[in-house]
Order: structure tokens, then sequence, then C-alpha cells
């Protein structure tokens, strides 16, 4: 608590504080409850996917109704089986491909961490190649699990500060060349 | 069926045959590396045999013996419904033998296998992709040197030393820190 009171703070600065505070938390609320999902299924953990997407378990219950075919559209990877090492540039390839805000979720051992497959053709564990926000044991992981490892990660949605307008930083200018005329594209 | 087939060709190719033996059941023909063409020609075209259904080529590597690699082909019929196992030796330094394709063209699956996996070579036949590792891969992983845990990432890998561990009982970890939810049977009684 004490270090909260080092630096001396304005009444203005406290007042914007507390706003920005507010917008993260409710921006929070609402990204965890809106997770769309990108599943990329591998493996057998596929299965068990299915019946969390299901009606009996019903993932959409935690708001995270969407299985979304396109990258693009989704802000929650679910890496659910084995990535082999000639999938990597694939697997990685997608992440990159999603917009922010986003986060991963690993689906089973497999994903975590190769699981059994301690051998020369599968990637131990997708963390060698992209962040991951939560892990979820299992071979495979029971239905509850995954909805366990959900509520986590929206618990950690919600922690994490969101921003109304999330600057970039800034990106370099165009250099256009001195000499020339940009709307009619002729050299002077 | 049982020994017929094994006759049928040792009589036809006397020096193609190595060895013959029936057991459990299973008729295993060793053969020549050289003719093993003409012999697969003649175990589909007889009409005996009729050996029309190539069920698969696979490699076993005796790392120790002289001949290392031993190809495997079996083969079936299905108007007779028998079976025929045909064997080759294969040695290290010169690891090829002849395409069979042109007798079954399912065998192509099987051969890139082979060549996938043990590194044998087929002649006679177009040029040999791999079938399940990338093109960048060296080596071939299921011979008996090539060390188990040989990777080769194709992108760089992250080492990744520490995680943190959520809730839950683990290896050196407090048991789970969220509260568990009363019991129906332990919440207030409303009246």
């Amino acid at each position: 608590m004490a270090e909260n009171f080092q630096a001396i703070t304005t009444r203005r600065e406290e007042a914007q504080g507390f706003i920005e505070r507010m917008v993260s938390r409710g921006l929070g609320w609402a990204r965890k409850y809106s997770l769309f999902q990108y599943p990329f299924v591998t493996a057998c953990c596929g299965m068990e996917y299915m019946s969390m997407a299901g009606a009996r378990y019903d993932i959409a219950r935690f708001g995270a109704e969407f299985p979304r075919f396109s990258p693009r559209q989704a802000d929650l990877l679910m890496v659910v089986g084995t990535v082999n090492l000639k999938q990597a540039p694939i697997l990685k390839r997608v992440y990159e491909q999603m917009a922010e805000p986003k986060w991963v979720i690993a689906f089973g051992v497999c994903a975590s961490s190769g699981g059994f497959y301690d051998n020369y053709a599968v990637l131990q564990g997708i963390d060698k190649i992209i962040p991951v926000d939560v892990y979820i044991p299992g071979c495979p992981p029971r239905p509850e699990q995954v909805l366990d490892g959900l509520i986590l990660l929206q618990e950690k949605i919600q922690a994490q500060s969101h921003k109304l307008i999330d600057r970039h930083p800034p990106e370099p200018e165009l250099v256009r060349p001195a000499g020339r005329d940009l709307v009619s594209g002729v050299n002077k | 069926m049982s020994e017929f087939a094994l006759q049928r060709i040792a009589e036809r190719f006397p020096d193609a045959v190595v060895q013959g033996y029936s057991l459990h059941g299973d008729e295993t023909l060793v053969i020549e590396r050289a003719h093993l063409l003409e012999v697969a020609r003649f175990c589909k075209d007889d009409p005996e045999l009729d050996l029309k259904l190539p069920l698969s080529v696979t490699c076993v590597d005796f790392i120790d013996e002289k001949p290392r690699f031993e190809l495997v082909y079996t083969l079936y019929s299905i108007t007779k419904k028998h079976h025929l196992r045909l064997k080759v030796r294969v040695p290290e330094e010169d690891p090829v033998v002849a395409s069979v394709i042109s007798v079954w063209r399912g065998m192509d699956y099987w051969e890139r296998y082979c060549w996938d996996m043990y590194g044998v070579r087929f002649e006679g036949r177009g040029p040999v992709k791999r079938l399940w590792m990338y093109e960048e891969f060296e080596g071939h992983p299921l011979r008996k040197d090539y060390p188990l845990r040989g990777r080769q990432p194709l992108i760089p890998e992250a080492d990744v030393q520490d995680i943190y561990r959520g809730p839950g009982p683990g290896p050196g970890s407090p048991p789970a820190s969220r509260p568990n939810p009363p019991r129906p049977s332990q919440l207030p009684v409303i009246k």
C-alpha cells in the first residue's frame, strides 16, 4: 500500500486514473463475455472440444459462443491437439493474422508440452512459438476442465488493463519524392 | 493355400528364391533383390496366385546385420482369399530396389513411405517425394541410428524455462486458492 503514495499525484491525475480504471473494467467485462474462438483442431482432443461446444457442456453459457473459422474474426485461439514441426509455421501464421486483443489457450497436454510425443516430429508445446495464456492439462481434458480454464482466462482478461483507443506507436511517415505532383503524378 | 504359392514360385524362379517358409499360416518368401520385379509381376498375373491387392510395403532396419534393411511386401488375393509376403534384403551401401508401381499402382504411397522413413530408394519410377516429413528435413527418422529427439524445427523456437502455475493441487503448490462453493445442504434455510 505504501508504494502507491510514493509519487505525489494531483487531483486531476487521480481523476483521470479513476475514469481509466472504470473504462478498463467495463471493457474487460465486455471482452471476457464475448470471446470468439478460433479452434485450431489437429488431433483427438477435437472430440472433447466438440462435446464441450455441444449442448451438454455448452461453452456458449460463458459467452464463448461462436467458433469463427477465420482468424481475423477471432480473439481466442484454442490450439486443440498435437502440433508437429511441419505444422508449426501454420500455427504461427494463424496467430499473427488474429487482430488485437487476442488470447491463446493450449488445450490438452500435447498442445501444452508435446505430451508423450517426445520424438523427432512434434513441437514440444506451442509456447515455444506463440505466447499462451491458459494451459489446460489432460489427455484429453474433461469438458469441466476446459470450462474451468475458460473461467480462468475470463478472470485474467478482467484483471488486464484495457483502453478504449489502444494507440500503436506512430507509423513512420511516408517519404514522398520532392519534385513530384501527387495529384497528377507528373514529375515537375 | 499353405505352401502352394511357395512351391509354384520356387519352381518358376529357382534362382530368385532364397528361402521360403510358412509360419502360423503366413507364407513368406525371401527373394533376391535383382529378381523382385519379375516375381512381383508373376504374383499378380498368374491366375492361380492372383495377388492383385497390394496391402503394404514396409521396411525393417536390422542395424547389426550385414544386408541392413529388409523390405516386406504384403500381398492379398481378393478372389482366392490368401496372403503372401515377399521379403527382400537391401544393403546399406546401396539401398536401391526396383520399383513395383508398374505392377501395382497403389504401391506408390508405400514406396514414398519407405524413402521418407528409411531412406530406401526405388528405381524405375519418377522422383520419390517424402510422404510425411517436410522437404527441409534431413535424414530418415525411422532408421535405428537416427536420434530419437532429433528435431529439426522450421521456425525459431523460444526456450521456455518456467511457467506460472494456476490454482489447483500440484507438486510444490498449495491447494486450490479459490474457495469451494457451498453445497446445497450448507446453504442457510430460508423460511
